[in-house]
Formats: C-alpha cells, sequence, structure tokens
C-alpha cells in the first residue's frame, strides 16, 4: 500500500488533490481511497487530506499516521503544523514553493531523506500563468506523478479532463504537465 | 460500472436508481452532498417523474415523507445528527403508521458541545422508534443497502434507516460498482402500498387508539420487525442473484471459525478492526469480527449463534449510553443471557470524530486478552485532562463551562496530526 498525505489550507483545493489522485490510480487499475481530515472547511485553515493506494481492496479507515509522500501545498504550514510527522526514512516529499529546502530552512530536515525524492515546484505560479488562478492542486500532481512514478502524467490529465470542463480542464492541464516538466528537470539535476 | 466516486454521490445515484417519486430533505453536515446530488437529477430530468421538495426543516422532510408516502409515492430522504433529532415526533408517526420511508443517516455525533464529526449517537437515539435500521461497512454496501432497504421497507409496510459513517463513507472516494438500472428494477418491484390515501377506497391512516387496542397495535409493529429477521437474509440472497455480491443480511462473520475472541462492531470500523484482526491473527492470536448489519431488528439469534464458541467478546462502539456505558453491548449481552462465564468488554470509541486506530484498538484488545482493560473502556481517552477538570471543580464552585476547560487543557489543535 503506499500512502500520501497532502497538507494545504482551506481554498488552495486539498481536498479535491487527494481525490484527484485517487482518480489517476482508479485509471490505471488500482484501488485508491481518498478521503478529508473532516470539519476545518475555512478558508486559510491548516486542511489535511489522505490518499491510499493499493493492489487490493482497502479496508483501514484510519487517518494516514505514517505516509510513503508528503505533499505541501503551502510552505507556511512548515512552522506551524508537524507535517513530516510518521514520514517514511524513504519517503517523498513536494513542496509547492520556488524557494529551496535550505531557503525555508528545513535543510536540517531534510536531510534524513534521500536527496532524489525531494521536490519543490513554484506550483502556484504555475498555477497563475495556465489557469489564471492561484490553485497549486493539479500542477502539485503533474509533479507527483514525474518524481513518484505511482501513476503516469496522462492519468493525471486524463483524471482532470472529467472533473473540469472546458478552458478549466486546458488550463489545468497545461499546468500539470508544466509542474511534470519542472519536477522532471529538478529531479534530473539531482542525478546528474 | 465500476466507477472512482464519492460515497455520498454513488448513494445519490444508487437511490435514484430505485425510482423515488417524492425526495424531501433540508441540508445538514454530513447528509448534505447526498440530497443535493439528488436534487440536480431531478432537475435535470435525470430522474423523473420524482418530486423534489425543498422543506424549511428536518421536521418538515419527515412530515412531507409521511404525506407522501401514505399517498402511495416511494419517498426518501436523508438526514444526520441534531436534523434527525428535530423531526423525532415525525420519524416515531412514520414508523407507528407503518409507512415504508427510507431514509439515510449520516451518522454523526449530536450536541452540545456542537461537533460535525462522525458518531452513531445519532442513529442510536432513534433504535426504538420502529424503524429498521441497517448499518453500512462501506460505501459500496451502503449503496446495496439503500436497494434492499426499499424493498424490506415496502414489503412490510415498515419505514428503513440506512446508516452510513459521516465523513467517513459519505466523503470517501472509493472505487464502487454501481449497479444498472436493469439490475435495479429487477430487484426492486414497483410500490404497492398496503395503505393508501385514495378517495375512491377513503380509509383513515392515523386513527386515535386507546388502551383496548394500543397494545395490539405496537405488538404488530413488533411482529413486523420480527418478520424482517427472516426477510433480510432472504432478500440478501435474492440481492446476490441479481447483483452478483454479498451484501446486506444480519450479521458478518469474519475469521470467526476457530475464534477464541470476537470484536463486534457496526459500521466502517469494521474495516480497520479486520486489518487488525489480520495482524494479531498473525501473532498467533485467535480473534474473530462480528459486524452487526441489522441493528434493529436485532439479531438475538445469530449474534447469540456467532459467539457460541468464543471466551471473550470485546464490543467496540461509537456511542454511549451516557450513565450505564454501552448501547450495543447491552443488547450483545441480551443475546448471550445465560453464558455466565464469558468475558465481555465495552469499548467506547471514536465519539465526535476521534480516529480508531489499529494501533489504539490493539492496545485495547491485548489488554482485554490479558485480563487488563476495564469491563468499560474509553479508548484513548485522556484522564490526565479528564481529572484536571475533575480536580478543578472540587477546588472552585464556579469552575466553568465543561467544554472550555478542557478545550483550554488540550491546547492547540490543528498543530498534530493525531
Amino acid at each position: 500500500m503506499f500512502q500520501i498525505r497532502i497538507h494545504g489550507r482551506g481554498g488552495q483545493g486539498v481536498v479535491t488533490a487527494a481525490e484527484m489522485l485517487s482518480i489517476a490510480a482508479f485509471l490505471e487499475g488500482r484501488f485508491a481511497q481518498a478521503f478529508p481530515s473532516f470539519g476545518s472547511e475555512r478558508t486559510g485553515a491548516p486542511v489535511v487530506a489522505y490518499c491510499r493506494i493499493d493492489d487490493k481492496d482497502i479496508r483501514l479507515r484510519e487517518p494516514i499516521l505514517e505516509p510513503d509522500a508528503l505533499i505541501i501545498q503551502d510552505p507556511t504550514l512548515l512552522h506551524q503544523v508537524d507535517v513530516f510527522s510518521g514520514l517514511h526514512a524513504d519517503g517523498y516529499v513536494l513542496i509547492n514553493t520556488s524557494r529551496s529546502f535550505a531557503e525555508l530552512g528545513i535543510a536540517e530536515l531534510a536531510a534524513r531523506y534521500h536527496v532524489q525524492r525531494l521536490c519543490t515546484v513554484p506550483a502556484t505560479e504555475l498555477a497563475v500563468k495556465h489557469l489564471g488562478r492561484p490553485v497549486p492542486n493539479m500542477p502539485l500532481l503533474g509533479a507527483f506523478a514525474a518524481i513518484s512514478g505511482v501513476f503516469s502524467l496522462a492519468s493525471v490529465l486524463k483524471a482532470i479532463e472529467q472533473r473540469f470542463k472546458g478552458t478549466l480542464a486546458q488550463g489545468n492541464i497545461a499546468a500539470a504537465t508544466a509542474a511534470y516538466e519542472a519536477a522532471r528537470r529538478s529531479s534530473e539535476a539531482v542525478h546528474a | 460500472m465500476l466507477k472512482q466516486i464519492e460515497g455520498s454521490h454513488a448513494v445519490a445515484e444508487a437511490v435514484a436508481l430505485c425510482r423515488p417519486e417524492v425526495i424531501c430533505a433540508y441540508p445538514i453536515s454530513p447528509q448534505t452532498h447526498i440530497v443535493e446530488a439528488l436534487g440536480e437529477m431531478v432537475k435535470s430530468g435525470a430522474l423523473a417523474p420524482c418530486e423534489f421538495v425543498n422543506v424549511e426543516s428536518e421536521f418538515a422532510a419527515m412530515s412531507v415523507a409521511i404525506g407522501a408516502s401514505a399517498a402511495g409515492a416511494r419517498s426518501y430522504t436523508a438526514t444526520a445528527s441534531q436534523g434527525l433529532l428535530f423531526m423525532v415526533e415525525a420519524v416515531y408517526n412514520a414508523a407507528g403508521l407503518g409507512l415504508p420511508i427510507v431514509m439515510t443517516v449520516a451518522n454523526r455525533a449530536i450536541g452540545a458541545p456542537i461537533n460535525i464529526w462522525n458518531d452513531h449517537s445519532d442513529s442510536m437515539s432513534q433504535r426504538d422508534c420502529g424503524w429498521i435500521q441497517l448499518f453500512a461497512e462501506t460505501n459500496q454496501e451502503a449503496i446495496d443497502l439503500h436497494i434492499q432497504a426499499f424493498r424490506l421497507a415496502e414489503e412490510l409496510s415498515v419505514p428503513a434507516m440506512v446508516c452510513m459513517d459521516g465523513f467517513i463513507l459519505t466523503h470517501a472516494y472509493e472505487r464502487l460498482e454501481l449497479p444498472s438500472q436493469e439490475q435495479v428494477d429487477r430487484y426492486l418491484p414497483p410500490f404497492e402500498p398496503r395503505q393508501v390515501l385514495d378517495p375512491a377506497q377513503p380509509v383513515t391512516i392515523g386513527a386515535m387508539v386507546g388502551p383496548e387496542a394500543f397494545t395490539e397495535v405496537r405488538y404488530l409493529a413488533h411482529a413486523k420487525q420480527l418478520q424482517a429477521l427472516d426477510l433480510v437474509p432472504a432478500l440478501a440472497r435474492d440481492f446476490k442473484s441479481v447483483f452478483g455480491r454479498d451484501s446486506g443480511g444480519l450479521v458478518r462473520p469474519y475469521r470467526m471459525e476457530d475464534a477464541d475472541i470476537a470484536v463486534i462492531a457496526l459500521g466502517s470500523v469494521l474495516g480497520t478492526i479486520k486489518d487488525t484482526v489480520d495482524e494479531m491473527r498473525e501473532d498467533g492470536v485467535k480473534i474473530g469480527a462480528l459486524g452487526i448489519t441489522t441493528f434493529r431488528p436485532f439479531p438475538l439469534k445469530e449474534v447469540r449463534d456467532a459467539l457460541a464458541r468464543v471466551r471473550l467478546y470485546v464490543v467496540v462502539e461509537k456511542s454511549l449510553a451516557i450513565g450505564i456505558g454501552g448501547i450495543v453491548a447491552t443488547d450483545v449481552r441480551m443475546a448471550l443471557a445465560g453464558r455466565l462465564h464469558l468475558r465481555g468488554y465495552t469499548v467506547i470509541a471514536g465519539l465526535g470524530g476521534r480516529a480508531i486506530t489499529k494501533a489504539s484498538l490493539r492496545r485495547a484488545l491485548s489488554a482485554a486478552i490479558a485480563g487488563r482493560l476495564e469491563r468499560l473502556h474509553f479508548l484513548d481517552l485522556n484522564r490526565e485532562i479528564v481529572d484536571q477538570v475533575l480536580a478543578h471543580e472540587k477546588e472552585v464552585r464556579r469552575s466553568g463551562p465543561i467544554a472550555e476547560a478542557v478545550l483550554r487543557n488540550v491546547g492547540v489543535v490543528g498543530a498534530k496530526i493525531l
């Protein structure tokens, strides 16, 4: 089972991101369970959503306490919420920011994990550029496909097409693709 | 058709396939997505003929459902928590009149303190009102139970409540098999009421009944529930023949064949319990689980039979009868009357949305097996905070509101994951 925890703030599409992760996995024939940490429906409040992916039926209903991957939609949460809680030593971390881990003040923390599994992507900027709105969730899914390989970019784009229509779909597809490429470039730079 | 879909939307689609003719509802979390989706289907014409009635309260919702059902329409509503409490007078009337309304209860705690999260307090408050109560373990079962509920309710002329865990199921996206219209039509015949308001054949629905006949009318309501004990398994078998999967029924044993120890529960927590059972089995503990799908009528015989070989049982329940303890546990004990050497424990868990984790379950179950658990145990209760509040009350006359005191002691929420 692969478990992903998404941290963000109300209004950033955190719950939708988890749902879309589950749809991308479903489109690849897998079992997936997405659910929010319920209640915080206030704009700006810390929000957590979860997604489990497996090759068999998922029965477990507890929150994800030991994630294999973290997606952090808002870097201001890093010093407010214990976002790294329970993350596996070989886990993935994807942060929405144009800054580096050192600039975010978490270089020491990041050093505990595999450098090639850590990634930052300016998802909000990409969303503004391609979508005209500062909603970073779909670009982050594109970047997550690039760093984790849990599902393909094609499945993310297909999930977006199912969920959104017209210019909203086009903008999110462009932003997700751009984020995918940015994440690929940064991971190639690490490997080089 | 396989779909990756939210539980609420899946239930809405399943209800629509049952061809309801009147849907009336008042929004309340976590039920809202269900009736919203149904409202959209009626508005778009995808669900027709059907009238969607926006009402001004839950009391009105159940009252409209009563009127519609008495006029011969297949009627549906959904609610939760305070919404269910607000409609209680009409809920009893629907049962007393024998009107086969189907209602989803998206289980949520009851205030005060106000809390929108999941537990079973709402449905449990209505366990004795005469409605059939079915509890879904998964979203797949939630879909399937709605389809079975219409047939069961209409066959007996008794209303049926399908209970599904609020948020945990209603807001979860999962892979579900959605039935076809053809399958549902094959399983669920058109509504043929046992009583109907018809000017051509006038009847009184809701006659006043005095002491000369009230006991008989009440006994007949009980007799219908006893009939349901036979009908529920029959309908589940029939469901399997049409839809090809096991769903519904009275109880659902899991790895109970050679179990010495049984965990008994209702609803979605059974998933986490089954995973816990598997892990404990790997360590050589002969443990199994018993899911109670039909809580009203309560399947006394099936529970007794399923637990015939165990020496210890633990009821894990998301409700609390304040002043005594467990609600489900009391009924289970009734089923086990006479088995004096059986050790039984009640674990109150998940109140107001507190997460029930495998680790916590395992700790409690291991303590029960070792004989170290209190007979009534509150899972993950923060005893330190409780003691602080109690100590403060002893010292200070104007000790203030309890909820505020507990919150102050808990500290900042939101910073921790659990």
